[in-house]
């Protein structure tokens, strides 16, 4: 199956506004293709794809911009955690291009619904990355306005939030808003019941919603062959009767066809759609993981020159789009960047210990004005 | 609002009750959903079967017929998929009000409850409020199979972040549930399944009336969320309970008056806020509690109230808080529940023994409540 621009619903809603899938053609059109969709290989060479076109070089001079910063980011915000300056940290490095893509084709009015890994897609979606950070600093657990960007808080608990961005397209498809979510997840996560109920609700209720999964092939120390064993995470798509599609999760041309295909037809009315990228955790879960206890140096190795900054590189120098000059450019964007993460995350915050007992309530109850005011006597009496 | 009674209705659709005279329970509790539905459009309601059939209960009788499927609709059968969603409806502007559809079938959404409902507001900072009502028909009496008569109060009191309320009269049952829609909090509504049938004379239009003023007037708790009311004055002994046990306290004060004891009942209505003055006032002037809840009484909500009016009240004290409660078993089959539950004269023995004879009361109460700690449980 291809979630090519374009194409129209599969099937004329029903009365209840479901598709009529059964026959065996709508389930063909449901599957994923053969191989993960790549538009640009690693060795930066682009071919034809009988789907999805190829992105314009500008937009994709855009996205490698957004995966250098990205990189340094991650980089960066390692740093700080063996400085002591956040408590942990879940690299995201090698799935630039996820989380790259996940922002770019989304607009203002759409909804992003991130996890812990994917702080560089919220900070491509326009959030200050020191607000981000605030989760893992350990001043407050989500440190921006969700809706100041349409990003919701950044969910630890695995697939709960896929649930919470049904509902979020939901309530925008009831309200006629012009909305659509992109939800991410990773591989694991594809295992826990909200993430079957996710996908069934959306598909019942027929709503603008893109689940897209990272399967970076772990969860922690749990590979993918003790996940699941279907054919591709993309497969489970077709048991709810939504499209399912795959893609090189390292080829950021591929993630912005294939996902902003799904993203169009869902804001067309064309319903949900299941993306699985292949990409790779370079680096341990987190820093507290110790990656050696459950895979090779060698197959880390081998995803090396599989590298997502890498081959766009190599496209856009051989488009003529990237030169020596726009690269030292780019790098130091990137460096101001960490620049000002860095800084920030230097400064001292220290918490109003009395914001302990905002916002459990709108009214704080009885009880809870009188804990604060023990608090209050145990701080004056220093 | 006066869209309630100005709003066409299709033919065939039976209006909401309007006059006065008897009503159920679950009526007043489906005049309070179509009365919020009609007041503000970003109510809606969904949950397993609560559309055309109108809820096992029938508690959502005829709101899609009045509504239309996109305010009031059945969801597929999955719990956690339903509050996960009402979340989601509620961060995008929706006042969600879902039903469970018994008390154990809503432990799927547990984790959507309590670590994403209840903690939204305040891992954001106050920047997403989640307005939406768990509606959970609770608690046993009915003689129900298992899993469909748990009483699940304690693991939502326990928390922060959830308000929890047990109206116990018909009276309640509406004002507390429009005022638990119009609240900006995430509010877990008990609905006791015993009392459902329950029918009392009340002035609906009058309680509309003051529900529709609070609409109009933005008061988002109006109807009694956080204070508790009397529901029987006495002065000899306080008895604390709420939704289903409300009836048995009532039910108990009644004999005690025939031999000669008079005892306050007080109704908390809502457990999370608790009124604790409403409580200490009682207390202090009675000096003697007795608190009563089906739950197993082990770390329970009526744990919770004892110490804290022994905490409090301490020094009016006459004799130790008591409480009656359920066993700490599971919710026994029906041919065994009558032993389960707190009956009239479990709550008089408490009473009882509440260290009445004021000459020696001092060393044989301590004896009879060591007595008690021994024999174990609670009672
Ligand atoms: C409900 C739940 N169970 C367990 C965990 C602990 N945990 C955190 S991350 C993780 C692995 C997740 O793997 P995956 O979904 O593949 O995402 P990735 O970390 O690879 O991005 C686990 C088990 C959790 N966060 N939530």
């Amino acid at each position: 199956m291809t979630i090519s621009p374009g194409r129209p619903p599969q099937a004329a809603p029903s009365s209840n506004g479901v598709p009529d899938a059964a026959s065996g053609a709508a389930v063909q059109n449901l599957l994923p293709s053969d191989t993960p969709v790549q538009l640009i290989d690693a060795n930066g060479t682009a071919s034809v794809h009988p789907s999805y076109l190829l992105p314009a070089g500008d937009a994709l001079l855009d996205a490698y911009a957004q995966l250098v910063t990205g990189r340094r980011i991650n980089d960066q915000a390692n740093a700080l955690v063996r400085q002591g300056r956040m408590a942990v940290y879940p690299s995201s490095h090698g799935q630039e291009a996820c989380q790259v893509a996940a922002a770019a084709v989304l607009r203002d009015q759409d909804w992003l619904f991130p996890t812990y890994r994917d702080s560089v897609a919220v900070m491509s979606r326009g959030v200050d990355p020191l607000q981000v950070l605030t989760l893992l600093r350990g001043d407050w657990h989500s440190g921006y306005d969700p809706y100041e960007h349409r990003v919701a808080p950044q969910a630890t608990p695995l697939a709960t939030q896929l649930l919470h961005a049904v509902g979020v397209a939901h309530a925008a498809k009831l309200k006629g808003e012009d909305t659509v979510v992109l939800a991410l997840c990773g591989d694991g996560a594809t295992s826990e019941g909200d993430f079957h109920e996710a996908l069934n609700f959306a598909a019942v209720f027929h709503l603008p919603v893109v689940f897209f999964i990272q399967n970076n092939q772990y969860a922690i120390s749990v590979p993918l062959r003790n996940q699941s064993v279907a054919p591709s995470l993309a497969h489970k798509a077709v048991g709810y009767g939504m499209p399912g599609e795959r893609v090189d999760g390292n080829d950021v041309a591929a993630l912005l066809a294939v996902l902003g295909a799904a993203v169009e037809r869902a804001r067309e009315g064309g319903g949900p759609a299941l993306v699985e990228a292949h990409t790779y955790r370079m680096q341990p879960h987190t820093n507290a993981d110790d990656a050696t206890r459950y895979r090779t140096a060698e197959e880390v190795q081998d995803w090396v020159p599989r590298d997502p900054l890498a081959r766009t590189r190599t496209y856009l120098r051989g488009l003529g789009l990237l030169d020596d000059a726009r690269e030292t450019e780019l790098a130091a964007d990137a460096e101001a960047v960490a620049a000002a993460m860095r800084d920030g995350l230097n400064a001292d915050v220290v918490p109003d210990p009395q914001e302990l007992f905002e916002h459990v309530y709108t009214r704080r109850t009885p009880q809870l004005a009188e804990q604060a005011r023990l608090l209050r006597s145990e701080l004056d009496r220093g | 609002m006066a869209a309630t009674s100005t709003q066409a209705r299709p033919a065939g659709v039976p209006a909401p009750e309007t006059d006065g005279g008897p009503l159920t329970f679950a009526k007043a509790l489906n005049a309070a959903l179509a009365d919020e539905m009609a007041a503000d459009p970003a109510v809606v309601v969904f949950g397993e079967d609560v559309g055309p059939l109108g809820g096992v209960f029938r508690i959502t009788d005829g709101l899609t017929a009045r509504f239309g499927t996109d305010r009031c609709f059945d969801t597929p059968l999955a719990e956690s998929g339903i509050m996960g969603m009402a979340v989601g409806m509620a961060m995008n502007g929706l006042r969600p009000v879902v039903e469970m559809q018994f008390d154990a079938f809503a432990y799927p959404a547990f984790e959507q409850v309590v670590s994403h409902a209840a903690k939204m507001s305040n891992r954001t900072r106050g920047k997403v409020k989640l307005p939406l009502v768990i509606r959970i028909p609770y608690a046993g009496g009915i003689g129900g199979v298992e899993h469909h008569c748990d009483s699940s109060e304690s693991y939502y009191a326990h928390t922060p972040g959830l308000t929890v309320v047990a109206p116990a009269t018909v009276a309640d049952a509406y004002s507390l549930l429009r005022a638990a829609v119009r609240l900006n909090d995430p509010v877990v509504f008990l609905e006791p399944k015993k009392l459902y049938w329950a029918k009392e004379t009340v002035d609906l239009p009058a309680l509309r009336r003051a529900a529709d003023d609070a609409v109009r007037t933005g008061t988002e708790a109006a109807g009694g969320i956080g204070t508790a009311a009397v529901a029987r004055s006495g002065t000899d002994a306080t008895l604390i309970a709420y939704g289903p046990s409300v009836s048995t306290a009532l039910a108990a004060a009644a004999a005690a008056e025939a031999e000669g004891r008079s005892l306050e009942v007080i109704d908390l209505r809502s457990i999370v806020p608790y009124d604790d003055a409403s409580v200490d006032a009682s207390v202090r002037r009675t000096g003697r509690a007795v608190v009563i809840a089906e739950a197993p009484g082990f770390a329970s909500v009526a744990s919770e109230i004892a110490a804290r009016v022994q905490e409090r009240c301490f020094h009016s004290l006459a004799a130790p808080v008591l409480r009656v409660t359920g066993f700490d078993v599971p919710y026994p089959a029906p041919k065994l529940e009558h032993w389960f539950l707190p009956g009239v004269d479990r709550i008089l023995e408490a009473v009882d023994e509440l260290q009445w004879d004021e000459g020696d009361a001092g060393d044989e109460g301590a004896v009879e409540t060591e007595t008690r700690a021994e024999a174990g449980g609670p009672r």
